[in-house]
């Protein structure tokens, strides 16, 4: 066979040697073990590999392995103009994408300093996606750790909701996951005629499925007396890894970046934030992470109506406003180092940017993902529980591999 | 809530030698690499600045004319509400830096990912290994002068 056809030679070490356990088979003690879980299991939401040290059933110790879907993002967006990157951006946290480019936009445009001039109608369309898409991404949260959990059906009807919000944001761009809709300086398009009735049914038709969602897995006495009282993470321990989003807010800290930094159009609208107050067992246990992103979902839709009667009463739709208006020509920022973050369905999704001046490609752009510093307390909470109740709390994590490796 | 330059005379008690860059969002101040622990316990234990939270820690290769690099650390403050940026320069060559992980968990994770990255040693380190890329894969690659491996395992790596 002619050698350049030969892509891969096997060899039964390579997962080892490309990844070493931290632990070595030898080195054990009597009842100890060493249990891999992953790179391919469902229940670790990707690829994430997870070397686990027990001791019979109990977690001594859990050691992550990452880069499973590692493709370069940083090293991409050294080599494309800062509009080029968006792409790849949408491709890091792939079922909140809009989110993503809401962040990194806003980035681009305040190092330009035409962030305050953009039109109100295009900060309104930029919310209003961004919250359908959050609700997504809750939706993949809840309906996956219910599956992780045993709960079957919860799963399909978060998913049959899930469609409808990708239905809508596949008709405002024509891409149902990773839409490149926001624009450094404006949007893609307008969002097409009759939108706006289209999203209000779907608000309508969404409400009481969110109490029945609640009624059947979140207050479901199984699902309480799995996640209850599990991967207790307490709140100093959460501040001091890096922890943000609704896991931070389910150890009870009503830290919000929409709130804090005020950023976009959030400080008009409103709409509260959930914490988690322990209802059903300890303050930040993994119960306690799912039901704020139940509530989420909730002020969510809030803020969709609130945009959506916005954007039909006071920024309504004209035949002279162009979302492009605003675009650069050409995005040139002044040297600078500058460090945005915003608000994503998982946490503080920030990116660091460095321009120097000279060229239309950043000298350098860091993502700091939240799935990344979320997964870092993972063998933290997760030492002397059982191995059903870790995949419990990775699930309360709600990784996203793509973030986590980017 | 503290400004930026009351923050700046917190810092000078420690070290005198500082530059200021006002030109970065949030204010940065560009201090000698071996002050970088003694200031972060400051920041973080000193009750009125409290950077309880590191959000982002990320290195820069600065490419092979300058010849340096940088880390650059962006705290912030949860109670205050305020944000400042430390930059440290180092050389190009063997570059090395006192871990902060000791005091900000996360910057394990973030350390090893710069250590992947880039190869800056993290002194102090409590596991310093590749994070994101295989362990036996060689180079460094946000290294602006980086060339790839040829083969990979047998693999192409070039495709």
């Amino acid at each position: 066979m002619p050698t350049d056809q030969v892509q891969y030679k096997y060899k039964p070490n390579n997962l080892l040697d490309s990844e070493p356990n931290k632990f070595r088979e030898d080195g054990l003690r009597a009842e100890e073990m060493i249990i891999n879980l992953g790179p391919q299991h469902p229940s670790t939401h990707g690829v994430l590999r997870l070397e686990v040290l027990m001791d019979g059933e109990i977690i001594k110790e859990v050691v992550p392995h990452l880069g499973y879907l590692h493709r370069c993002f940083e090293k991409h967006a050294e080599s494309v103009p800062y509009n080029q990157v968006i792409p790849y951006v949408d491709r890091m946290d792939y079922v909140a994408s809009m989110n993503s480019e809401h962040a990194y936009a806003m980035g681009v445009e305040r190092m330009l300093g035409i962030a305050d001039q953009l039109p109100k109608r295009v900060e309104y369309i930029r919310v209003l996606v961004a919250e359908l898409n959050r609700i997504a991404s809750h939706f993949i949260a809840i309906g996956t750790y219910g599956m992780d959990i045993g709960a079957f059906t919860p799963f399909f009807w978060v998913m049959r909701d899930r469609e409808h919000i990708l239905r809508l944001l596949e008709w405002t761009c024509g891409a149902r996951l990773l839409y490149n809709y926001i624009w450094i300086g404006g949007l893609y398009y307008d969002i097409p005629v009759g939108f706006e009735e289209r999203c209000e049914e779907f608000v309508k038709y969404l409400k009481p499925k969110l109490s029945e969602l609640e009624t059947v897995l979140i207050e479901n006495e199984i699902f309480v007396q799995r996640t209850a009282n599990v991967g207790v993470l307490p709140l100093d321990l959460a501040i001091n890894y890096g922890v943000t989003g609704p896991m931070l807010r389910g150890s009870g800290l009503r830290f919000d970046l929409r709130k804090v930094d005020a950023y976009s159009v959030y400080p008009e609208l409103d709409f509260n934030i959930p914490i988690g107050e322990g209802k059903k067992g300890t303050i930040g246990d993994c119960w306690d992470r799912v039901w704020v992103r139940m509530q989420e979902i909730h002020e969510s839709v809030k803020i969709i109506e609130q945009c959506l009667e916005k954007l039909q009463k006071e920024h309504k739709r004209t035949k002279e406003f162009d979302p492009q208006a605003m675009v650069p020509k050409k995005i040139r920022p002044q040297a600078q180092d500058f460090y945005v973050r915003a608000e994503n369905p998982k946490g503080e999704l920030g990116f660091f940017f460095r321009a120097d001046g000279k060229s239309d490609i950043p000298f350098r752009c860091k993502a700091r993902a939240c799935s990344f510093s979320n997964l870092s307390v993972l063998p933290e909470i997760s030492q002397g529980v059982l191995v059903a109740d870790l995949i419990a709390i990775i699930g309360s994590i709600d990784l996203v591999m793509g973030e986590v490796d980017r | 809530m503290l400004d930026f330059q009351q923050l700046v005379e917190i810092v000078k008690k420690i070290v005198n030698d500082l530059r200021i860059d006002e030109k970065a969002t949030p204010k940065a101040i560009i201090i000698p690499s071996s002050e970088i622990k003694k200031v972060c316990q400051e920041l973080y234990q000193n009750s009125s600045t409290y950077f309880d939270m590191l959000s982002c820690l990320t290195a820069i290769d600065n490419g092979p004319e300058a010849n340096t690099m940088e880390v650059v650390y962006n705290l912030y403050s949860i109670p205050f509400n305020h944000h400042v940026m430390l930059k440290v320069i180092l050389p190009g060559e063997n570059p090395e830096i006192d871990s902060v992980s000791e005091i900000w968990r996360t910057a394990n994770w973030h350390e090893r990912e710069a250590f992947d990255m880039y190869g800056i040693k993290f002194n102090g380190h409590p596991d310093l290994r590749r994070i994101l890329l295989p362990a036996d894969w060689e180079g460094y690659p946000l290294r602006k002068d980086y060339k790839h491996q040829e083969y990979y395992r047998d693999v192409k790596v070039e495709y």
